[in-house]
């Protein structure tokens, strides 16, 4: 790998000379800003040139088993401290890459279409070569700090395209949310990597993975457990994931890669880098397990309540998060990765899908608009919405395909990828904290069958039916003639992903289906190819065991999708919602109200340290701290209006007073 | 080389006189300009002869005649790592700084830039002084001028601003005077045959060892005037008054150049001049550092003042470089130095920007902002840049110091505890969190009120004037070590040597007879004296002072 290595930079930085050109041309000159098919030209091919330099790579490297780095110069470095800017090309950092400029290329060229008639086009291009440029640097790192770097770049960008539309302050709101969280997770990463530096007196990846052994079990948990709070953050798992709902006040392109396809994923990416280290304490692993599994179970359930159709596909995409951590947690960093990749497919796909129907509600409600009829409605709501197949065939097509991929229908993508977590986390159940692990598989498997709920109730509650608008609104009568399919530089980008949600299971066809009829098999492609840069738990279980779980899990995936099709498939939506409500009861309000979690947050830390500070502090500052400087230099002033008296300029008193002090000093030397 | 210097320090002062001649307004700033942008283009050569692997002794030595009577008192300039990287801040953001001063000083123009020329070269000596008395009468220098700054062109409280920062500073450095004599004598007395000197190397040098009584005494002297002045919590309260009523000028300058006189003075005096006291002191300053960090961040997310806001977020800041010396290890020492650089930038650019939206809008209230981005989109971006610098994003200056002193800090031998960087990196949340809540509140969001609808974009001198700072917010970020390489060797000595000398001055005083509270606080047992690594160590750095003279 040697040989090559030298082309890891360029990946990174064309992206960066992507944003430069768009962001500094667009601030200097109005004309160049009006250039938007040369924007967004050159945004996606900063992505896409990367992509095609890391499938070279990725050919240049087959059969190949060796990392390699290189280091462009020395960051930062004082005393013993020294890190580089060095990039490691392996097979765990170029999988990442190509998913990254690979998903993150198509939904370039997506928004081009999409964000067509924003004023901030050239802005918005810039922000998303921008993270692009931090997102690689985050997966192509060789040490922890410059992985730092992308983790707080993505941050900035996640940032800034949550809060596009800064003008809504409720948009912005969500941006300071989504940052704030992510630096609670970030001040644990911070502390890990000085513990770690402390124990190998370096932050490179190499080095800390020979140095494994140079750490105690309680520092092994101790450090991982802040990694895994940072990674916490950025992923979206309990106890901070309530940033990531919110987030979906950014542009939908921005959803789609940030917030479900690659930056949302970079906390299983780091455990995933690590495993060697996480391997150490079956402890810590249970931790992650729990986090995961809780996560997976949670969301789904707040899923279940959601109509606005980017909040559901928000809280499914902490929930697949949480069937990732619960992989690692048992040891299977490749099943992780593989549900990386699968559900970086569905989850584009069905976003970007979402995108289109937003679009043509935002169409609807204009030409509503323009015809003077003033109708307000939420574009994102699927109250609204129903029977947009007829009008949208090719998005519903592939939003279809995207939900059938998640549901783990097989042979869809999702199916091989959430199959083999749920293999993972019972095989994890024969070994140590065994009972807690089927516990967790037992979690998984009613969260499986939420998930092919949710999801075609989201589906049908999109796409088939009738359409609902008209009813809701008089106004609206007839305004299906208004909807229309996106144009084809959208739904191409649609189709492109659905072909990928189809066949990308591919990948990581278990090696046991293959047995099965030949005795021994070596198919799994992604598990030979991450061989080398995990460290994975062994697989125990018997073929007749995997096959049963197998079927299990088909099993309660259909069962999911049945019962969807039964309670919403009649153009009904609250009703059938109703009933769900009545039966769970106060359960289900818990759910709806998305377990008070933010509330807590805000009422137990938030605003106790706001109100204290403002109260207690400033007050402190004000009256406390300054009020004694200022109490010590009333002291002298009063001092001095006292002894000023005795400044009369009477010569009469002055006289006196030498008398005094004469016949004191007599008296004290007689009496001494 | 040795001439440059002096030019340097003391071009401004020759301009200030130069402007009691010039009568109209436009010449006096142009005549500024030139004259500050020279003296910047002047310190260049300075930085690029500079021998960076050269230790103890410093560069560019000028020693003049003692002028103080009997006493050896002499005129000594001169750069080492301590203060290259703090002189060029200085010249660099001295054209900045008058740029910035350019439209909104109307009132006594010749009488506002002299006074800050007089400044920059009181400031210039400051950091190049090698004699303590120097620093002393250099530092005085710079009061003199900030007192006008704030009192004649600040806003409505002014008088009571500078009054107050006058006065408060003074007590300090008072008391710090008369410990300063006390150490003169006792220099006199160990390395100068009798006679008073404060020549800096000889107070650094081994055969200088004062007793750990006395060392405890001049060191909270000494320590008290420093605190004052960063200032460390708590005795900051005059600095958010004197950052609010300071016209943007003096406010930049006061945030950028003043605080950092106090930082330095602590890194080239306080630490290497009573070295015992110093590291029996560290835990006791990492604290104030690190509630410094943690009270600014908390009482600056509560302003409704914006300067305040700032004002107070530089008090979070100097914790930062506070905890990064005391930490007595390369990596905090460099981390500090760096800090103060980075936060004369980030701070500096945002005491520029809301001095700009306060000549448009006339306000410094949160309150009255609002979708500024809309109306400012340049400033937005270079806002942003700064504010995030202040916050600590990675790849930007500010992180480089913040992780250096929180890793220095963490590996702390003489700390000897993780806890004051796992609490300094709490910091690092609240930090977000009120910049990015003030940012919020003043450029995003809805227009609400009619005048923000008029404001208008900073014109081409502002965006001159932001950009060089822009870049090396954006260079130091990137590669710090085109710029912590002035600094590593010097530092890496200075507190090398003073735990050396610390350990040496311990050693003899083992056996000595020492008040209850010293021995508690020296932690001095009867085992040290015979430990023979200390031995060693001391007679290794008798060898050494004639050829750090040379």
């Amino acid at each position: 790998m040697d040989a090559y290595v030298h082309l890891l930079p360029w990946i990174v930085l064309i992206p960066l000379a992507g944003f430069l050109f768009i962001g500094l041309l667009g601030l200097a000159s109005e004309s160049f800003r009006a250039m938007k098919n040369l924007i967004g030209g050159v945004a996606t091919l900063a992505v896409f040139i990367p992509f095609l330099i890391a499938l070279w790579l990725f050919f240049l490297m087959t059969g190949e088993s060796d990392a390699a780095s290189v280091s462009l110069f020395t960051w930062i470095e004082a005393g013993d401290f020294s890190t580089d800017i060095g990039y490691r090309l392996d097979q765990l950092s170029l999988l990442m890459t190509l998913v990254v400029t690979g998903v993150g290329a198509l939904i370039h060229f997506y928004a081009i279409g999409y964000m067509a008639d924003d004023e901030g086009f050239w802005k918005f291009f810039s922000f998303m070569n921008l993270f692009i440029f931090a997102m690689l640097n985050l997966v192509l790192a060789d040490n922890m700090l410059l992985l730092f770097l992308g983790w707080e770049g993505v941050g900035l960008c996640s940032y800034l395209l949550i809060g596009f539309w800064y003008a809504d302050m409720a948009k912005s709101d969500a941006a300071k949310k989504a940052f704030m969280y992510n630096r609670v997770g970030d001040f644990a990463f911070l502390i890990a990597m000085f513990m770690i530096f402390q124990n190998v007196g370096s932050l490179r990846f190499d080095d800390i993975l020979a140095g494994t052994t140079a750490f105690t079990t309680d520092q092994v948990f101790l450090i991982g457990l802040l990694i895994l709070i940072g990674a916490t953050g950025k992923s979206a798992q309990i106890p901070l994931f309530v940033w990531l709902p919110d987030a979906m006040a950014g542009p939908t392109p921005v959803s789609a890669l940030i917030h479900a396809a690659t930056m949302v994923t970079s906390g299983i990416y780091v455990i995933s880098r690590l495993s060697p280290f996480f391997m150490q304490s079956p402890e810590l692993m249970l931790v992650v397990a729990v986090i995961g599994g809780f996560t997976a179970v949670i969301a789904a359930t707040i899923a279940l309540t959601k109509y606005d159709i980017k909040a559901v596909l928000a809280y499914s995409t902490v929930s697949q998060l949480g069937f990732m951590f619960l992989a690692l947690g048992t040891g299977a960093y490749v099943a992780a990765m593989f549900h990386v990749v699968t559900h970086a497919f569905f989850k584009a796909c069905l976003f970007l899908g979402s995108g289109s129907v937003i679009h043509a509600m935002h169409h609807v409600e204009h030409k509503l608009h323009d015809e003077n009829k003033h109708v307000h409605f939420d574009p994102q709501d699927m109250r609204f919405m129903g029977g947009l197949r007829r009008y949208l065939p090719s998005t519903y097509k592939t939003f279809l395909i995207a939900t059938i991929a998640i549901a783990g229908i097989p042979p869809l993508a999702g199916f091989f990828s959430k199959d083999e977590i749920l293999v993972m986390t019972f095989n994890a159940g024969m070994g140590s904290f065994g009972a807690v692990y089927i516990g967790l598989w037992a979690l998984a498997l009613i969260t499986a069958f939420m998930t092919a709920f949710y999801m075609f109730r989201l589906t049908l509650g999109i796409f088939h039916g009738e359409f609902r608008l008209p009813r809701k609104f008089s106004k609206a009568q007839g305004s299906e003639r208004y909807l229309h399919e996106s144009p084809f530089t959208m739904t191409s980008v649609l189709w492109v992903l659905a072909g990928l949600s189809i066949v990308g299971g591919f990948i990581g066809i278990p090696n046991f289906i293959v047995a099965t009829f030949t005795g021994t098999a070596d198919v799994n492609l992604l598990s030979n190819w991450l061989d080398n840069v995990t460290l994975n738990a062994d697989l125990i279980l018997s073929k007749q065991v995997e096959w049963l779980l197998l079927f299990g899990s088909v099993l309660v995936a259909l069962f999911g999708v049945f019962v969807a099709f039964r309670l919403y498939n009649n153009n009904e939506l609250e009703a059938p919602d109703a009933r769900i409500a009545e039966r769970f009861g106060a359960l289900y309000q818990v759910w709806s109200d998305k377990y008070k979690i933010d509330e807590i947050y805000e009422g137990l830390i938030v605003r106790p340290i706001v109100r204290f500070s403002d109260r207690v502090l400033a007050v402190f500052d004000m009256k406390g701290i300054d009020g004694f400087v200022n109490f010590i230099a009333a002291i002298i002033r009063f001092a001095g209006s006292v002894i000023r008296y005795f400044q009369t300029g009477l010569v009469q008193t002055y006289a006196f007073g030498i008398v005094l002090g004469v016949i004191l000093i007599i008296f004290m030397l007689l009496f001494r | 080389m040795e001439l440059l210097l002096n030019i340097v320090i003391y071009l401004p002062l020759f301009g200030a006189l130069l402007l009691l001649f010039i009568r109209r307004d436009e010449w006096v700033r142009w005549t500024s300009l030139i004259i500050t942008t020279a003296a910047f283009l002047l310190s260049l050569p300075l930085l690029l002869q500079f021998d960076i692997s050269a230790t103890g002794s410093a560069q560019f030595m000028t020693v003049g005649e003692p002028f103080l009577g009997d006493w050896d008192v002499k005129y000594m300039v001169g750069l080492d790592g301590l203060s290259m990287l703090l002189f060029m801040l200085t010249t660099f953001m001295a054209p900045i700084v008058v740029l910035s001063s350019w439209d909104s000083i109307t009132k006594h123009v010749a009488g506002f830039f002299s006074m800050l020329l007089i400044l920059q070269t009181g400031s210039l000596g400051v950091f190049a002084a090698l004699d303590l008395f120097m620093f002393y009468i250099f530092f005085e220098l710079t009061q003199i001028p900030m007192f006008f700054l704030i009192g004649i062109w600040g806003g409505e409280d002014r008088i009571y601003a500078t009054v107050k920062f006058f006065i408060y500073t003074l007590v300090g450095w008072l008391l710090m005077l008369v410990a300063l004599i006390y150490v003169g004598f006792a220099a006199g007395n160990m390395v100068n045959d009798g006679v008073f000197t404060t020549d800096w190397m000889l107070l650094t040098s081994p055969e200088f060892q004062l007793g750990l009584v006395e060392q405890t005494w001049l060191f909270l002297a000494f320590g008290f005037a420093f605190c004052i002045k960063v200032p460390i919590f708590p005795f900051h309260s005059w600095l958010p008054l004197a950052h609010t009523e300071a016209p943007t000028a003096g406010s930049v300058v006061l945030a950028a150049i003043a605080l950092k006189m106090g930082t330095f003075a602590i890194l080239r005096y306080l630490i290497p001049l009573f070295p015992n006291a110093a590291i029996a002191f560290a835990p006791m300053f990492a604290v104030l550092g690190v509630i410094g960090i943690i009270y600014g961040a908390l009482v600056a997310m509560v302003q409704k003042d914006v300067k305040k806001l700032v004002a107070y977020s530089s008090i979070s800041h100097l914790g930062f470089v506070v905890l990064g010396m005391f930490a007595f290890n390369t990596t905090g020492g460099q981390g500090a130095i760096i800090q103060m650089v980075n936060h004369g930038l980030s701070t500096g650019a945002l005491f520029i920007i809301v001095g700009m939206l306060y000549e448009r809008r006339h306000s410094r209230m949160i309150a009255d902002f609002g979708g500024v981005a809309k109306m400012m989109p340049v400033l937005t971006v270079m806002f942003m840049i700064a504010t995030l610098a202040s916050i600590g994003l990675p790849g930007l200056n500010g992180f480089v110091g913040e992780f250096l002193i929180l890793v220095g800090s963490f590996n702390s031998d003489v700390l000897g505890s993780y806890w004051y960087a796992v609490f300094a990196a709490l910091g690092v949340i609240l930090a977000a969190g009120y910049m990015l809540w003030m940012f919020q509140r003043v450029m995003f969001g809805p227009i609400t009120h009619e005048e923000n609808k008029k404001l208008t974009d900073i014109n081409a001198r502002e965006i001159g004037l932001l950009i060089p700072i822009m870049i090396f917010i954006v260079w130091i970020g990137v590669r710090p070590t085109d710029f912590t390489k002035y600094s590593e060797a010097q530092v890496t000595w200075l507190l090398e040597d003073t735990q050396n000398r610390a350990a040496a001055i311990a050693h003899n005083a083992a056996g000595q007879d020492l008040p209850f509270w010293a021995e508690k606080l020296y932690d001095i047992t009867p085992q040290l004296a015979s430990e023979p690594g200390l031995v060693i160590e001391k007679s290794e750095q008798s060898e050494n002072p004639e050829q750090k003279r040379k």
